[in-house]
């Protein structure tokens, strides 16, 4: 028997990487604090010397949360020298929470995304869209980064970035370019009926055997996906300046839709390959700005 | 101490369904969580201006399935028993079916 090898290209496998901002070299005496956040499909870590954000690491969560945990965080300290006796205070956050052994204290998400949207964007900031792996937080703050209300959706995977996972495997499209594919169609298809994922799968290959370019049923998707977030925003209420953290705010297929349901804008990625920070790291962020509060109020 | 409002549920094509917690009210007595038929509370520590305060929430087993978890109570709309348990009313469930 001869069995083909087909060549199996991992569509939905998103970059991890780790970055060092400033070449400022450390010293014991500063005040160095972290933040790891274990998500359901991402890990990151965000090392803080002095409240200023000195390195991150972005990584896939494995099986176990407390291996992510300490993945994430050795990944963010690799090359600077740092060992894990040098932090004065470190904050676990996220779904793994619990489990980030290294972790002087666990604080919930809720907390946490807030204050990272506000270090990234500024004290403007209110109303904070997170669409993560599998699940989609509508938050509002005041201009301290404290939360005032806050959402966290019901469904599983459905119009996640898990769900957009699925989608880049079944359609055979690179998870980084989904966004843009989606916005190649002339006009707007219905979107799909299904929020669960795996009944969006169905359908999509019913659309796909029926005729429809891949382009038309990713904009389905993405179409679906951003009308049910604009809902939950309306559900907290949604004020200017508004922002998206998470690994979706990168899908720029879904973050045009939200903006054209919405009629707001929301604020500029920053240039994360560049100097900027990434908006996928707000809420290691956050938890990294609570541990030096923490740190300064036990001494 | 000003408001943490937290929402716990769905908007979807059927209209939407939220538990609603008022975190300042809350004095996390567990009453609640005594009288809800499914389970579907829990107690959960919020940082609130660096302090832990104690709170009920939609326990992290049922978040996802709200839907079915809470379709039970639903029809009582303002009498469910979380809500008549409540003697802060700091709890709402929110049914809004299209």
């Amino acid at each position: 028997m001869k069995v083909v090898q087909e060549g199996k290209k991992e569509y939905w496998r998103w970059q991890e990487y780790q970055k060092i901002l400033s070449s400022k070299n450390w010293e014991k005496s500063d005040i160095i604090t972290a933040g790891v956040d274990v998500g359901s499909v991402g890990s990151k870590a965000v090392v803080m010397i002095n409240g200023e954000v000195y390195s991150w690491s972005v990584t896939r969560t494995g099986s176990n949360s407390p291996d992510s945990a300490k993945k994430a965080i050795g990944w963010a300290m690799e090359g600077t020298g740092l060992e894990l006796d040098d932090f004065k205070y470190i904050v676990g956050t996220g779904y793994g929470r619990v489990n980030v052994p290294m972790a002087n204290k666990a604080v919930t998400e809720i907390a946490c995304h807030a204050k990272g949207a506000n270090h990234i964007w500024g004290p403007t900031v209110r109303t904070i869209l997170d669409v993560g792996g599998q699940d989609i937080k509508a938050i509002r703050c005041d201009q301290t980064g404290r939360v005032t209300s806050f959402l966290m959706n019901d469904k599983c995977a459905a119009g996640t970035g898990r769900g957009m996972e699925v989608f880049a495997d079944l359609l055979q499209i690179p998870i980084e370019d989904i966004g843009e594919v989606s916005l190649r169609v002339d006009e707007e298809p219905e979107p799909v009926s299904c929020t669960c994922v795996a009944f969006a799968k169905t359908e999509a290959m019913g659309l796909l055997r029926k005729g429809w370019s891949k382009e038309k049923v990713l904009a389905a998707y993405t179409r679906a996906m951003a009308i049910r977030m604009c809902a939950l925003l309306k559900r907290v209420g949604i004020e200017k300046d508004f922002v998206i953290t998470g690994g979706q705010s990168k899908n720029i297929g879904v973050v045009t839709r939200i903006e054209k349901i919405l009629g707001i804008k929301r604020l500029p990625m920053p240039n994360w390959r560049g100097g900027g920070l990434d908006p996928m790291i707000a809420g290691a962020l956050g938890a990294a700005i609570i541990a030096k509060a923490l740190h300064e109020r036990s001494k | 101490m000003k408001q943490i409002i937290t929402h716990y549920g769905y908007s979807d094509a059927s209209g939407e369904y939220y538990v609603v917690i008022d975190t300042a009210k809350c004095d996390g007595c567990a009453e609640c969580i005594r009288q809800c038929p499914k389970a579907a509370l829990e107690l959960v520590t919020l940082l609130v201006d660096l302090e832990d305060k104690v709170v009920a929430a939609v326990s992290e087993d049922h978040r996802k399935k709200i839907k079915y978890t809470c379709s039970l109570c639903k029809p009582e709309k303002n009498q469910t028993p979380c809500m008549t348990a409540c003697s802060q009313k700091a709890i709402r469930c929110v049914w809004n079916p299209i």
